[in-house]
């Protein structure tokens, strides 16, 4: 897995809230047997219009936005938990996305790619949200040895939670098969407890 | 320490926990199927990890599958890749496999549980968000992604943090023509899409006691949809009855012994529990959904709320093409589907059929009928509800996921509506551009019939 420590990037604004997994990677692209290549379908039903033409208002096709940073609203990655949203922005570009709320299955996926969730408070993500439509150029560093996202040139910051497993994850680019595959020899004197 | 269900099923299969960090919860049975697994059985072999125990996993093909002429070779190349891979893989592991056509194939919520493989007291997961369907047996039951497949795959286990808990009681008798999906798509409606995230719910009081199986996976099944990644039933005599006798089913004393120790995990009086609520079984009626997200419902015979400022659900309601305040009753619907790991059981289409039998649907209506699995689809027939459909104009076609995520050719068309037994009405959740609304298999058939919504209860004896 892919190391994470800091970053500093302009971001992406997508304000929708309640974004699910079907809208981050459409069904009909799971076809695929491998990882690769789903940032291309990203937001696939958001980017087009009907007729098939560029929605030039949809934020990712918006060229003030830029960045490896998504910054979206309440409870993003909803629904179905196909790893292939995780796969899909990553492969995008985007390293981190902020939102006030993470649907749990999404968190998760997300953090076994490398792809870090930002949760924070509702407050500051609407300082956020105004000061990236204020100046879409304005930097975001995400810095995850301190656990805190600030928005450069001003004195607005938070802190932000994450299991401190993960965090050692993250900051070394392990990931749980490492973990979970040197714990074997618990696991088999586990099964053996339970046949007694 | 009092406990509750959850709390005795999860520390009794508690491996290993890390110092301010997760626990390693070993895993009874892994389901997986062709759209999640191949990814996972890819990392292990690029870095030679064996699968630990291939024994405890299931294999299905089901999301990306025909629902007619199954027989024949699948036209798509993609998905027919997806299926022979799946095929390879579990030959080469050593995984059973119920490929399409087999006696065992459906939807894997669907198979698991009638095949006897879902058990009180186990923990199941599957890379799909309905796998909380398994917990109407009082199993911990949920879904996971593919990194976490392969996690499973490679140690039976997986890294996690306990969930909070969460309970929902609901008490008193239900109305005429209330069916188990109101109840849920009632709770999403008045909880919301993520009032579960972070927690494990139960479902309590006498409407779940009451209620068969089939009902109770109905309710599991939906958890996620408040963002609860799982959600339980106290195993009962009523789950005891349906599993006996089931082809994976422990058999004789085995079974006996089995029962003793299932009894002791429904939750002990004074559990407590981080979070509850109360609902009187009186107050739901037939629902449906308005929206864009399975807490978008209102009683079918209500109205859609009023005076919304916020985007989100503006932009919902543009993308549905409805209006604030507007009433869905005689809303012209040309597409049902009855089916998905939510309601396509025997007892679905039994309730399907008892409303549309001697009637004809209506002829703007393509009305899609996909069983949950292959045995489903026979007992459709054996009972005799086959010709009570064929005769009313339906289309029976073979199991699978269907049009619950359109994945296949199961697709409504752009801007058409869906009156769909489904679990989500997520934006072309069925197909680009396709609008979904969340119903009841009673309202579904109901719809079919008329060509419109109408108000089911003026329908009843």
């Amino acid at each position: 897995m892919k190391k994470f420590t800091t970053l500093v990037s302009s971001a992406v604004l997508l304000v929708n809230e309640n974004i699910d997994t079907d809208q981050i990677i459409p069904a009909r692209f799971l076809k695929a047997t491998n990882r690769d290549g789903f940032g291309i379908n990203l937001f696939r039903d958001w980017k087009f219009q009907k007729n098939g033409d560029l929605n030039k208002e949809f934020a990712l096709n918006n060229l003030k936005y830029s960045g490896s940073i998504l910054v979206s609203g309440n409870n993003f990655g909803c629904g179905s938990s196909r790893e292939h949203a995780a796969w899909a922005l990553s492969d995008y570009g985007f390293k981190v996305i902020v939102s006030s709320f993470f649907a749990d299955i999404f968190k998760g996926n997300a953090l076994n790619n490398g792809l870090l969730p930002v949760q924070v408070s509702e407050v500051f993500l609407k300082d956020l949200f105004q000061k990236i439509k204020d100046n879409p150029k304005t930097e975001i560093e995400v810095n995850l040895i301190d656990q805190k996202i600030s928005i450069k040139d001003t004195n607005l910051s938070e802190e932000f939670e994450i299991d401190a497993y993960k965090k050692t994850c993250l900051l070394n680019g392990y990931d749980d098969i490492d973990f979970l595959v040197a714990s074997i020899n618990k696991i088999k004197a586990f099964e053996a407890q339970q046949l007694h | 320490m009092k406990k509750t269900l959850f709390d005795k099923v999860w520390d009794a299969h508690v491996v290993d926990s890390i110092e301010n960090g997760p626990q390693v919860l070993y895993i009874d049975k892994h389901l997986i199927h062709e759209v999640t697994s191949p990814q996972a059985f890819r990392e292990l072999e690029d870095r030679g990890i064996p699968i630990l125990r291939p024994e405890q996993i299931v294999a299905t093909a089901d999301h990306n599958t025909p629902t007619t002429n199954q027989h024949l070779p699948i036209k798509d190349a993609l998905s027919r890749n997806q299926l022979n891979e799946l095929s390879a893989n579990c030959t080469k592991n050593g995984i059973t496999l119920y490929e399409l056509g087999h006696k065992n194939n459906g939807i894997v919520h669907v198979i698991a549980p009638e095949l006897g493989i879902t058990q009180p007291g186990m923990t199941i997961v599957c890379g799909d968000s309905h796998t909380s369907t398994h917990g109407a047996f009082g199993a911990i039951a949920f879904g996971i992604g593919t990194s976490q497949v392969a996690q499973v795959f490679a140690s039976q286990c997986l890294l996690l943090e306990k969930p909070k808990s969460l309970r929902v009681t609901v008490n008193g008798t239900l109305r005429n023509g209330v069916l188990p999906k109101d109840v849920i798509l009632y709770i999403i409606a008045k909880l919301g899409t993520n009032a579960g995230t972070g927690y494990f719910c139960e479902y309590a009081g006498d409407v779940f006691e009451n209620m068969s199986m089939e009902g109770r996976m109905t309710v599991c099944n939906m958890s996620i949809e408040m963002g609860a990644r799982g959600g339980m039933i106290a195993p009962d005599d009523i789950t005891f009855e349906y599993v006996k006798g089931r082809e994976f089913a422990p058999e004789g004393t085995e079974f006996d012994k089995k029962v003793s120790f299932w009894k002791t995990l429904p939750s002990d009086e004074g559990a407590k529990f981080d979070q509850e609520y109360y609902f009187d079984a009186a107050d739901i009626e037939p629902m449906i959904t308005y929206g864009t997200n399975p807490g978008m419902g209102i009683k079918i015979t209500g109205n859609i709320p009023k005076n919304s400022t916020d985007d989100s659900t503006k932009k919902s309601l543009a993308y549905m093409g409805f209006e604030q305040g507007e009433s869905l009753i005689n809303k012209p619907i040309n597409f049902v589907f009855i089916g998905s790991c939510t309601n396509s059981r025997i007892e679905d289409f039994r309730t399907a059929a008892s409303f549309i039998k001697g009637k004809q649907k209506a002829k703007n209506v393509t009305a899609w009928l996909v069983p949950g699995s292959k045995k489903v689809e026979s007992q459709i027939i054996d009972e005799g509800l086959r010709d009570i459909f064929e005769e009313a104009g339906f289309e029976l076609r073979q199991p699978g996921c269907s049009a619950c995520l359109a994945m296949n050719d199961d697709k409504i068309p752009q801007g058409e509506y869906c009156v769909s037994t489904s679990n989500r009405n997520f934006e072309g959740r069925q197909g680009q551009g396709s609008r979904t609304i969340l119903a009841s298999p009673l309202v579904a058939a109901a719809t079919a019939i008329e060509g419109r919504i109408i108000d089911i209860t003026k329908h009843l004896n």
